[in-house]
């Protein structure tokens, strides 16, 4: 083996009982081994990892990063600065800019930007519209579009009604090695009503949006799926429903992935009580059983990965009457730490999390990922599971500070992330001795 | 006379002996109205916003009228009127208003929640004159002053509430307040103008007219927005009116003597006929005035809650 140049010791590897080294070198992975005190790794840089869990770069098939068009909301830097402290070394983000990603110009300027903004940070994958303006009518030039660097194709939030425009829409797509991701939502039924319609809603005299409304789009587009014989994959999914049908599909061998959210598997319509504007997402938050739903779909790999759906908001879009806030919630840098609290009440293990957050979406959108096989990208986080932290506006890089976690503590904290073996964020103490280039790019505020 | 609330949001935040307050202060309201000067200078020197970001008559002129019969100066302001149609947001509006210092603000707005909101905003009493589909607390305590007025009591009183009961704030405050104070309450209208989840509601609840109204002692009538029909909830007024409207024929199973309220405006033949609307049953008129009473308690206990010193 050759000799490392950068040595990460005495880490903790998701079902791996002893510690180990992690070796890289020239921003690649050397290979893991295990931990033997007093080793020396001569002319490598050395970082003592101890107490920390050594995770791969995470890859976020979701994200709303509002550049071109919202940078009030996000830009690029701040986008992406979240994604790292999150622990994101891939996003896709969402075609719903201003203007939308629907030409290749675009695309070059979001790509452009990220790698102006953060060279050799978190990686930028753009998704294309699927539709003109994500206006539904008539496709947009996706050919372009995959040249100039986006990796799928979505309509985002807005739903395509047309189901023949869909069906064009899936098979142009897959002639181009590409898949289209839905948002699963009949268009027709309660459009942006932002909480589950039920008990909740009817007392606290709001609209709501029933399961079946997205449950009617899933079933579509799985019939599609089947009969196409093409792949699609199904957005922020929610409800047991959903899940149920997605199961039986895929025990048919209907080619059908699907992602959901950490919020959803924490937090129910109970939520929005006092009509909380920061718990107002679309889909909305749904009921107990749907969450124990999710949960069971994410361990059984009904549902296939996780992704964060960050949908960043100025504060003041979201202080407003219930009825007039934008749907969304910022969730790159909580996203880790939501999920591995379920690892402390046993509904996942740390390797689910790991599967579902990195090795899944990395291979199902064909981005570059690191599973700590020699030769592999050096793009790894190093996580503490035991640290708590208070969620406040301050201890967030995403310009949004729309979470229903605010205020709340969470326990598990990403302390650094680095890409191509390179630190591109470290937290505190955990910080590496960074080389002078990687100090301006590091985000080590402390909170 | 203590009263522990800084603000009026719905009536579940009132306990029964709250309601009693208001019932109370109200009754002793009432004989000023009917007076040939109609002023007392209770509230002199107070400032009252009476905010309505949705149309509004009976409730803005109740409120107003309800001001300046205990002396208060009234300062209306409309959604047209305001800098909401400049853009302006809520909060910024409020915060506009609360500058200028009034001792309280009404308002009327369309979106549920509105008047929390507000009040978690300002530091002046918040009278929630109806938001969205929530909530209308004055309207609900009227309504039940206006019962009490007729009966004492709502121990063991059948009241159906008929009509739009899915986007009505007068039903959801009124199931409320109206079971809180012992009457069995039962609601009746089409499925597609029900809650979902009514089941929760802890009512009686019916499609068959005729099921709901037997043996009420009281029915109230909804108003129903004749955009429903253009939602897709109704095939058409025509037939709504075949199978909800209440007149005397439909009252036929009802209490001999059952009551019949409407919080107004009235489409008169869809929701309830017109000779009905006008009968010696109808409590319609009532209604009107006991609010301008009610509202003159509410006003009182808000606004001199810190003279007295009461605690929240």
């Amino acid at each position: 083996m050759a000799l490392p140049d950068l040595a990460v010791t005495n880490l903790i590897l998701p079902e791996t009982p002893h510690a180990v080294d992690l070796l890289c070198r020239k921003g690649h992975v050397l290979g893991v081994s295990p931990h033997a005190p007093g080793t020396a790794y001569e002319n490598a840089r050395v970082i003592d990892g101890r107490g920390l869990t050594l995770l791969p770069g995470l890859t976020d098939a979701h994200a709303h990063l509002r550049e071109p068009g919202q940078e009030w909301k996000e830009d690029i830097a701040s986008g992406l600065a979240a994604a790292a402290a999150g622990g994101f070394s891939n996003v896709m983000c969402m075609a719903n800019t201003s203007p939308v990603n629907d030409t290749a110009s675009i695309t070059e300027h979001m790509t452009k930007r990220a790698a102006e903004t953060w060279p050799g940070g978190p990686r930028l994958f753009p998704i294309g519209a699927l539709t003109r303006g994500l206006l539904g009518k008539e496709l947009a030039p996706m050919a372009e579009l995959a040249q100039a660097g986006c990796v799928a194709f979505s309509n985002d939030g807005r739903p395509v009604a047309d189901a023949e425009l869909f069906r064009h829409a899936m098979e142009y797509a897959w002639d181009l090695g590409l898949r289209v991701i839905d948002h699963c939502e009949e268009p027709t039924m309660s459009p942006g009503a932002g909480m589950n319609e039920g008990r909740v809603s009817s007392r606290l005299g709001l609209p709501g949006q029933p399961d079946v409304a997205e449950a009617i789009q899933v079933a579509r587009d799985v019939l599609l799926a089947d009969y196409l014989r093409i792949p699609v994959h199904l957005a922020h999914v929610s409800c047991r429903r959903s899940v149920e049908i997605i199961e039986r599909a895929k025990a048919r061998g209907v080619p059908v992935t699907a992602e959901t959210c950490p919020h959803y598997l924490h937090f129910t319509e109970a939520e929005v009580e006092g009509y909380n504007t920061l718990a107002k997402v679309s889909p909305p938050l749904r009921t107990r059983d749907d969450v124990l739903a999710l949960i069971q779909a994410l361990r059984e790999g009904v549902i296939d990965i996780l992704a964060t759906d960050h949908a960043p908001h100025a504060a003041h879009e979201k202080e407003t009457p219930f009825g007039e806030a934008p749907c969304g919630i910022s969730g790159l840098e909580t996203a880790l730490s939501l999920s591995f609290v379920l690892t402390d009440k046993g509904m996942l293990d740390a390797a689910d999390i790991v599967r579902l957050f990195s090795s899944n979406p990395a291979r199902l959108f064909k981005l570059p990922h690191n599973t700590f096989t020699p030769g592999d990208p050096a793009d790894f986080v190093l996580f503490d599971p035991r640290q708590a932290w208070k969620v406040t506006p301050e201890s967030l890089f995403s310009k949004g500070k729309n979470t229903p976690c605010l205020g709340r503590t969470l326990t598990g904290r990403v302390m650094a992330l680095y890409i191509g073996g390179q630190p591109v964020f470290t937290r505190g103490e955990c910080a590496p001795a960074a080389t002078a280039a990687a100090s301006r790019r590091t985000h080590g505020r402390s909170s | 006379m203590s009263w522990p609330h800084k603000d009026l949001l719905d009536v579940s935040q009132l306990s029964r002996d709250d309601v009693a307050v208001v019932m109370k202060t109200a009754a002793s309201f009432r004989e000023i109205n009917a007076r040939p000067v109609k002023k007392v200078p209770t509230l002199k020197g107070r400032s009252v916003v009476l905010f309505f970001a949705e149309p509004s008559t009976r409730t803005k002129t109740s409120f107003d009228m309800a001001g300046k019969r205990l002396s208060a100066d009234t300062f209306a302001l409309t959604k047209s009127g305001s800098s909401l149609v400049k853009g302006e947001s809520l909060k910024d509006t409020v915060l506009t208003l609360l500058a200028m210092n009034p001792d309280a603000i009404v308002i009327r707005h369309g979106e549920s929640g509105a008047a929390a909101f507000v009040a978690e905003r300002v530091s002046c009493a918040v009278i929630n004159a109806g938001d969205g589909r929530h909530a209308h607390p004055t309207q609900a305590l009227l309504d039940a002053f206006t019962l009490l007025e007729k009966w004492g009591t709502l121990a063991d009183k059948t009241v159906c509430i008929l009509g739009d009961i899915a986007h009505s704030r007068v039903a959801r405050s009124n199931v409320i307040l109206l079971s809180m104070l012992g009457a069995n309450v039962r609601l009746c209208g089409p499925r597609t103008l029900l809650p979902p989840s009514v089941d929760g509601w802890g009512v009686e609840v019916h499609s068959d007219l005729k099921k709901a109204v037997a043996g009420a002692h009281a029915v109230m009538c909804l108003r129903l927005q004749l955009e429903r029909q253009q939602a897709g909830l109704l095939p058409d007024l025509r037939e709504y009116a075949g199978r909800f409207c209440l007149s005397s024929a439909t009252l036929t199973g009802a209490d001999p003597d059952v009551k019949v309220l409407h919080p107004g405006p009235i489409n008169r033949g869809i929701e309830i006929s017109s000779e009905l609307a006008d009968a010696g049953q109808s409590l319609i008129l009532d209604q009107v005035a006991s609010g301008v009473a009610v509202r003159m308690a509410l006003l009182h206990l808000f606004i001199t809650r810190k003279d007295r010193g009461d605690k929240e």
